[in-house]
């Protein structure tokens, strides 16, 4: 019996709702944390690069492939033709993503081959020398372009419809109509994608990937290599960030490099520039809002008919779910009468749009708070003033557009909370003085708040597995079907299970997640890796738990009871066990020390094409308020402070969660004010790189920038200890920073016309914002 | 006669590398992950912009190991001759106790996925080396060659804070083996010129000035490379072929600053960094603007003359040593001649340098003291950015504050860095003031015809570039801060 277990600790270490550390921040920081590339090649490993199209929208003609082949280091060159199986790799089945592209491009950077050479920079020369003959098309590059000409739907729209928004227009003694651009997002994972295949015995493959979704990158290998998917295992120890982009984009590479090991019998590792990481896999969607709102004298919504049109690209991936996401959050917090809201996903030709934090729900949320911005100013009114009357309540008030009933509401908790906390209102009473006196340098204050719904909206996904084995010495082997890709995944699981046995944080092994351990498992993704995978471990831990009480009843003979696990013993009657010393009994007594958990969500369901159901589980919820200073001669602007209060329930861990809020904020900042995609004429993404897309800096970061936590809050759901998901909510709490800035150039025109910030409101943005709201006040006089 | 080396030699970590497989093109990173097995150091962008292969490298400088922050993706290999390169791997101790600094990152969060981290750890590293106790500014300014997409950098720029407030530098590595790292720089600093002849990708290392003369006289057509801020892109996005090479980074002869005679003259290969304090303090206008070039670690490798060789249309420092005057002396063998800098851009891409000429110094007349003078930069992002337009305006007053010189030279408004001329003249034998500024304004119309591209468009670049001249207006007259907005002030 060590010393520590012998000690009647009150408490153990790495419990949960404890601020713990991320398992390996120890080896991040030291460079010792193993990514895919940096794990030793076998010898002999081969490298192999794609070839890219040169086109947005062509035939192609003749793929001259010579000089490609006797390119210095070239060992095989991969095409169409060399697929055993299937040449497709759409995630939602639809045949619409070919790994190569045979007869035509669709998007300027389209994979059509890929070269397989001794070294990755031989690869990567040869592919440049490729030459390709094309017949160009007409291409359709941006969203309203796409919808202007009718472009065709790259999967089934969805319309949400309650009461009979027409008539409610029709009724209704305010109206607007409006259009809100907002842009794509590139995820900009620091590591970009990659894989490295392992070719096995028989019709067997082991894959390194880096992505969120093991399980899709195990059925893809299958499907292209014509395999059963027990010979394809799928591996990933962590991701140098994901952020949705490696949650289906991960599958082509896994496939090319799984394909290219299997048909040279080597190891083979493939990983794209950067740049051509960003040219050939998908971003967060555009979108094209078009809205007519009907209001009130107040301000209170009595109709909203909107349209969301979304730039898809060239095949449908994600697209269906991630628009019907946007619509379901299109009312944010906020109730509408009578509601339509529509999608469009609209094929273009560009890359093919994927899941990104949010997931859509971003894109409806902002358009939401736009809406809220016409009111106010139509009305002359803080647009807090507005959100405030348009709350969700109970009694009458709390049915969402989609047919949930809101009963988890701390949105108005928060809101008020908030609101006293950063001293809004005397800050925006000074804000407006400030500019009544400041010629060209306006402010602006904003406060928004967040209601993000918790679950797959495709039900079957929302089910997780797990597998705990206990060794006789009493450590424990943990692994689930999640993926950590920097959020703290496998720290929070490991408290839950930590908490579970009641021993400490440090006698569980974090394992790397394996189709061959944990099969069928959903993408780590809708912000439920926790909520699933804790569950899933929790239940395996019950299991073991329930058969070490069984044991310790019969072999000490007291009721069941009498077994308790306290930190680091177990409690047998009178007796204090250690653990470890209790599981070296149980083995002897040959009981079994491993479970396989599992978990699925209760309540949820959704019919499609009704629009009615419970597609959510709760709802989290968040507040922010931010202030800025504007230029109003370049549009150049400074975030000069924010502060949010957010809702993560019961945290399983406050520290990993505060760092998934400021984190995503920031990243949600990032979306709304300088990352912006930008295409030539030709149909090339120009910014494609940290060059010429610009993320946030440090310096960008909100000098004062106070995060809580919502403490008080507490899911009124079964969820792993009352803790609420905090991935994605914390995202759109940056919609504080749009609005902030519509105000500061909203003071141009006395705060009397919407400026109608698009997204991303770049300085330019800004500016031409700047420069209508001028020539609205001068046209007043 | 000039002693000739094939092999470069310096030291990685505690050892000394010896090689002579180098080739012109190859990079420090892949030297690093792909030959030495060492893969703390990430690879992230290969472009310079996102600081995962951070590295610091110490060189002697005016007989001092100085340590900087570079990034490993875009610094050739062998330019390496005669440094100290430490990585990642070399932080920790032995006994894989944590430095101060990984141990704050650790204590106050500050990593999520990790990728990014060893690139932080070693820029914060770098910062904790030369400033105990660094503020807000401070911080930021030297992770601003870092991105990290996860964490919102709050809980870095925390353990920024954190590992200064810690103790711990006797037991750091740099610190504890600075002795033994400078007699091993100062033996391999052998006077020999290298030329590694590896296959079909050869490079020199000058042994100093004049033979970099020489060589150039037999290799005309070589790549001169000085910080490879702008040229390791030509290798690692268009694998271009850049031999043969000609490594000047660390010549001695041109990393000399002089102040006489109301000018300063900067030698060809002196960094933004080693520029910096004194930029700041014979021209403080300059200041916050050669705080906003490129990330810390380009600031440590790339050159002003390596700026103006370029000749980009967006180089930072053109506009304002343009309008300060400046010109630069040109070198072919002896021979030198001396060019004013609006007459070294020729055109698109074409400077006024011969085959075999390199620049040598640059000189730069210090504004008047009477000399309104300021730069702006406006760029989608502040800080690592490229310039959507960059603006610099000298003004001279003469007798009653009419205005007797005016020269208006922006960057980002045609092909390449341009003098408006129209706008110069409007405000001749005027006062400094709203009413000229419109016809000055008004001039740029004739002055330019921007181009819309992924930066900004034609019509942004052309109304922010006449409000820019509003802004320097205003600021004569109503003081700084009147019409811009500045990170710190609110604080």
């Amino acid at each position: 019996m060590s010393d520590r277990e012998a000690s009647e600790a009150k408490e153990i270490t790495g419990g949960v709702h404890r601020p713990q550390r991320h398992d390996s921040g120890h080896k991040h920081v030291a460079g010792q944390a193993e990514y895919v590339d940096d794990v030793a090649e076998p010898n002999g490993t081969l490298h192999a690069y794609l070839g890219l199209t040169e086109r947005a929208h062509a035939e192609i003609l003749a793929i001259d492939l010579q000089a490609v082949r006797t390119a210095p280091g070239v060992v095989d060159v991969l095409t169409a033709a060399d697929i055993p199986a299937h040449n497709d790799v759409s995630p939602m089945g639809k045949n619409d993503e070919p790994v190569f592209a045979e007869n035509s491009t669709e998007f300027f950077g389209q994979p059509v081959f890929a070269v397989v050479a001794e070294t990755r920079d031989q690869a990567r020369r040869a592919a440049m020398a490729a030459k390709i003959d094309y017949r160009d098309l007409d291409h359709v590059i941006d969203v309203a372009d796409a919808e202007a000409a009718g472009a065709p739907l790259v999967t089934e729209p969805l319309t949400l419809k309650r009461g009979d928004a027409k008539a409610g227009l029709k009724r209704a003694k305010n109206k607007i109509s409006g259009r809100m651009r907002i842009g794509g997002q590139d995820h900009f994972y620091l590591e970009g994608q990659i894989a490295m295949a392992y070719p096995g015995e028989d019709d067997e493959v082991v894959v390194l990937s880096s992505t969120q979704h093991p399980s899709e990158v195990q059925h893809m290998v299958a499907r292209v290599l014509g395999v059963p998917s027990n010979a394809v295992t799928v591996n990933v120890r962590r991701m140098g960030g994901g952020f949705g982009g490696k949650e289906t984009q991960s599958n082509l590479f896994a496939v090319v490099a799984a394909l290219a090991a299997k048909k040279h019998g080597r190891a083979v590792k493939i990983r794209p520039d950067r740049d051509d990481d960003m040219t050939a896999t998908g971003k967060r969607h555009d979108f094209l809002v078009s809205y007519d709102v009907g209001f009130d004298g107040q301000g209170r919504i009595e109709a909203l008919d909107a349209s969301f049109a979304a730039r898809c690209g060239f095949s449908a991936d994600l697209s269906g779910p991630v628009t019907d996401r946007a619509l379901f959050h299109a009312d944010n917090c906020y109730y509408i009468p009578d509601v339509q809201f529509t999608s469009k996903p609209l094929k273009t030709n560009t890359v093919s749009n994927t899941a990104y934090r949010g997931f859509g729900g971003p894109q409806g949320m902002v358009a939401g708070e736009r809406v809220i911005e016409e009111i106010a100013y139509a009305l002359g009114k803080d647009p807090l003033e507005i959100r405030k009357a348009n709350l969700y309540e109970a009694g009458g008030r709390d049915v969402t557009p989609y047919h949930q009933t809101v009963e988890d509401n701390v949105a108005p908790q928060i809101i008020s909370e908030l609101e006293l906390s950063s001293d809004y209102a005397a800050r925006r009473r000074n804000i407006i003085a400030f500019n009544r006196d400041s010629r060209f340098v306006k402010k602006g204050i904003a406060l928004t708040p967040v209601k993000f719904g918790i679950s797959f909206t495709t039900t079957w996904f929302n089910q997780a597995g797990a597998l705990i084995h206990v060794y006789q010495d009493g450590s424990i082997h943990l692994n689930h079907g999640g993926t950590e890709m920097g959020q703290g995944l496998n720290t929070k699981v490991a408290q839950v299970v930590a908490d579970a046995f009641q021993v400490d944080l440090d006698r569980i092994k974090i394992t790397a997640t394996s189709t061959g351990k944990v099969p069928n498992t959903s993408a780590t993704a809708a912000s439920s890796g926790s909520d699933l995978n804790g569950m899933a471990a929790a239940n395996a831990a019950g299991q073991i738990k329930t058969r070490l009480i069984e044991f310790a009843a019969k072999h000490y003979s007291v009721p069941a009871e009498h077994v308790a696990f306290e930190p680091n013993t177990v409690r047998v009657g009178d007796r204090r066990i250690a653990f470890s010393e209790l599981i070296k009994q149980a083995y002897m007594a040959r009981t079994q020390l491993s479970a396989a958990g599992f978990y699925k969500t209760p309540k949820i369901h959704w019919d499609r094409a009704t629009g009615r159901g419970r597609p959510f589980y709760y709802f989290a919820y968040g507040a922010s308020v931010c202030e800025v200073s504007v230029d109003t001669l370049t549009g150049e602007y400074l975030i000069e402070r924010v502060d949010i209060l957010h809702d993560a329930g019961q945290s399983l861990n406050p520290a990993l969660d505060i760092g998934q809020i400021e984190g995503g904020f920031v990243q949600g900042m990032g979306w709304l004010t300088t990352e912006e995609l930008w295409w030539d004429k030709k149909g090339q993404l120009k910014t494609h790189a940290p060059s010429t897309y610009k993320i946030p800096l440090a310096s960008d970061v909100p000098r004062v920038f106070n995060v809580k936590l919502a403490d008080w809050s507490v899911n009124r759901e079964n969820t792993i200890r009352r803790s609420k998901a905090v991935g994605e909510p914390p995202f759109m709490l940056a919609i504080s920073v749009l609005e902030a800035l519509s105000m500061a150039v909203a003071s141009l025109d006395d705060y009397r016309t919407c400026p109608r910030l698009d997204i991303p409101a770049t300085a330019e943005h800004v500016l031409f914002a700047a420069e209508r709201m001028r020539a609205e006040a001068a046209k007043r006089g | 006669m000039t002693q000739i080396r094939e092999d470069i030699r310096f030291l990685l970590n505690d050892s000394v590398v010896t090689t002579f497989d180098v080739r012109a093109s190859d990079t420090l990173l892949d030297f690093l992950r792909l030959e030495k097995k060492l893969r703390g150091t990430k690879e992230g962008c290969a472009e310079g912009d996102c600081g995962a292969c951070t590295v610091l490298v110490g060189r002697m400088l005016d007989g001092d190991l100085v340590y900087e922050a570079v990034n490993a993706c875009i610094r050739f290999t062998g330019s390496l001759d005669g440094c100290h390169v430490v990585t990642i791997e070399h932080l920790s101790g032995a006994d894989g106790r944590l430095h101060p600094v990984q141990q704050a990152m650790v204590d106050q969060h500050g990593s999520q996925c990790g990728f990014c981290t060893p690139g932080f750890v070693m820029s914060l590293y770098g910062l904790w080396m030369t400033n105990p106790s660094p503020d807000d500014h401070a911080i930021e300014k030297a992770l601003q060659g870092n991105l990290c997409r996860c964490t919102g950098y709050a809980p870095i720029v925390r353990a920024a804070k954190a590992a200064a407030s810690g103790t711990g530098v006797k037991n750091d590595p740099l610190v504890a083996e600075r002795q033994a790292v400078i007699e091993t720089l100062n033996q391999l600093a052998d006077g020999s010129r290298v030329e590694c002849k590896c296959a079909d990708d050869p490079f020199i290392v000058p042994a100093n000035a004049d033979d970099l003369a020489v060589i150039l006289t037999k290799h005309p057509g070589a790549t001169i490379i000085a910080g490879s801020t702008d040229v390791g892109l030509w290798v690692t996005k268009f694998m271009r072929d850049i031999s043969p090479a000609v490594f000047i980074g660390n010549l001695p002869e041109l990393q000399k600053i002089e102040v006489s005679d109301g000018k300063i003259s900067f030698g060809a290969g002196v960094t933004y960094t080693q520029a910096y304090e004194t930029v700041c303090r014979h021209i403080p206008q300059l200041a916050q603007f050669w705080e906003r070039i490129g990330g810390e670690q380009v600031r440590n490798m790339g050159t002003i003359g390596g700026n103006i060789a370029n000749g980009s249309p967006i180089g930072d420092t053109l506009p304002p040593l343009i309008a300060l005057g400046s010109s630069v002396v040109l070198r072919y063998g002896d021979r030198r001649r001396n060019v004013p800098l609006d007459a070294f851009f020729v055109a698109y891409g074409k400077q006024d340098r011969e085959p075999g000429e390199f620049i040598e110094r640059i000189d730069v007349p210090l504004p008047a003291s009477d000399d309104r003078f300021a730069v702006y930069k406006v760029s989608k992002r502040r800080d690592e950015d490229i310039s959507s337009v960059c603006c610099a305006i000298r003004v001279k007053p003469g007798e009653d504050e009419m205005v007797d010189e005016a020269v208006i030279c922006f960057g980002g408004m045609a092909a390449t860095v341009k003098r408006a001329g129209r706008a110069e003249q409007a405000l001749l034998g005027k006062p400094i003031g709203e009413a000229s500024i419109e016809q000055a304004m008004n001039g740029l119309e004739t002055d330019f015809q921007p181009i819309s591209d992924l930066r900004a468009s034609a019509a942004y670049r052309m109304l922010v570039a006449k409000n820019l001249l509003r802004r320097f207006v205003l600021e004569q007259n109503d003081g700084a801060g009147a019409a811009s907005v500045r990170r710190g002030a609110a604080a």
